[in-house]
């Protein structure tokens, strides 16, 4: 979607304020808002995708006036809500008025570890070869899909080369709407910076996105 | 916090519903917190980037199977399922960002600094990525490339960079101490000895 989060090539935010290695939270409620929302999505109620999804869908004025985990949070609760495991009542007058719904399963505190340390691959094997490979031009699609999407919008209708074939992975423009995981090749495609920004473009400058397959068409000769 | 704009509340809140509702276990939010904030971090990272700059055999297979290189070292899971090194040389400098949200190297960098997940540096690092490096205080000689990576998969991308001259002989866990957080996100350079 032509979301707030999708920020590339916007201008007028200012400069890059640096931060030390060791600061993570810059307030207490931040620690807490991370351990929530990693420990309730291992109740396995929504993907990745679909996470990504809620935040991007914030409007967009309330979006880019949000802190970070206030994003994470607002999102959590619309996840919370659409999933039916808290119900807006609840959420209205800060506390639990029913028992909570049957899940798959908790995120025990001994098994914390071992579930980070593992993660999730989103590699699948798939049963039809690469459409591309590398060296290959290709152009973006031109694409305003109103669900969710990993192409950019700096990066729609532009003529890269594939760079890197990195395997067939599931694809988030589904996955995020619970419409199934149907991997597809994904492909790191590099582009010229003049080919996305113009010919004021620094020259030799590059820039890389990673692409699933339907986000590409073969570059037409000529 | 002088003005949280109510996230204390509606966090300690929305907290207290997932325990009450059995969704998620009190002592496993702790262990999330000292996991991240002890335990995960950029020092994983340096070690790597360190044993890439003694061990010619390991920086090889970084170079071929990043994921499986780095999990050699004890270093694997949520958000670093899908590993690529990117090696920085005179010619050409990787920079990382994710435009559309925040995708980072966890199991290598811990949580990302609040800067990279900011629209300051989403927007710019894209169309002006010598402004942003100028920001951090960083200028590249005019004949070295920039490579900007956005990371809109699953693949997560770790920067090598270079390793300092002057430090010929070093031991690995000396070299470590001079790679940087950003350095390997490329909006840095490894400390001079």
């Amino acid at each position: 979607m032509n979301g707030a989060a999708d920020l590339g090539g916007m201008m007028g935010f200012g400069p890059v304020i640096g931060e030390p290695e060791d600061e993570y939270f810059h307030a207490d409620w931040e620690r807490r808002a991370l351990a929530i929302t990693l420990a309730v999505s291992a109740v396995g109620a929504w993907s990745i995708d679909a996470g990504r999804h809620a935040r991007e869908s914030l409007p967009p004025a309330e979006y880019l006036s949000s802190t970070y985990y206030e994003i994470w949070i607002k999102a959590l609760e619309r996840l919370l809500l659409d999933t039916g495991l808290v119900e807006a009542d609840e959420l209205a007058q800060r506390r639990s008025l029913r028992p909570g719904v049957p899940v798959n399963r908790t995120l025990s505190a001994t098994a914390v570890p071992a579930v980070l340390a593992a993660g999730t691959r989103y590699d699948r094997p798939v049963d039809v070869p690469a459409r591309f490979a590398v060296g290959d031009r290709v152009r973006t699609r031109n694409m305003h899909p109103t669900g969710h999407t990993r192409l950019p919008r700096y990066a729609r209708g532009k003529v890269g080369v594939i760079e890197r074939v990195h395997g067939a992975h599931v694809l988030p423009d589904t996955n995020a709407h619970g419409a199934g995981e149907h991997p597809q090749w994904l492909y790191a495609v590099l582009f010229d910076a003049r080919e996305l920004w113009g010919d004021a473009a620094e020259a030799g400058l590059t820039i890389t996105i990673d692409a699933w397959e339907s986000y590409l068409e073969p570059r037409p000769a000529g | 916090m002088a003005d949280d704009g109510g996230m204390a509340a509606r966090v300690d809140a929305l907290e207290s519903i997932l325990i009450e509702k059995g969704y998620v276990e009190p002592a496993a939010l702790d262990v999330i917190v000292e996991t991240y904030e002890r335990d995960v971090g950029p020092r994983n990272g340096a070690k790597v980037v360190a044993r890439s700059w003694t061990d010619p055999a390991y920086r090889e297979r970084l170079r071929h199977d990043a994921t499986s290189a780095i999990a050699e070292l004890g270093f694997s899971g949520r958000g670093g399922e899908h590993m690529v090194a990117l090696e920085n040389s005179p010619e050409l400098h990787h920079l990382v960002v994710c435009t559309l949200c925040s995708c980072y190297p966890w199991p290598v960098l811990g949580l990302p600094p609040t800067w990279y997940k900011s629209p300051a540096y989403r927007s710019r690092a894209v169309i002006d990525p010598r402004g942003v490096l100028a920001d951090f205080g960083v200028t590249l000689p005019d004949s070295t490339r920039i490579a900007v990576h956005d990371s809109t998969s699953e693949v997560r991308y770790l920067v090598v960079p270079m390793r300092p001259v002057g430090t010929e002989g070093w031991a690995e866990d000396q070299l470590a101490a001079l790679v940087t957080r950003d350095s390997m996100i490329g909006t840095g350079l490894p400390r001079i000895p």
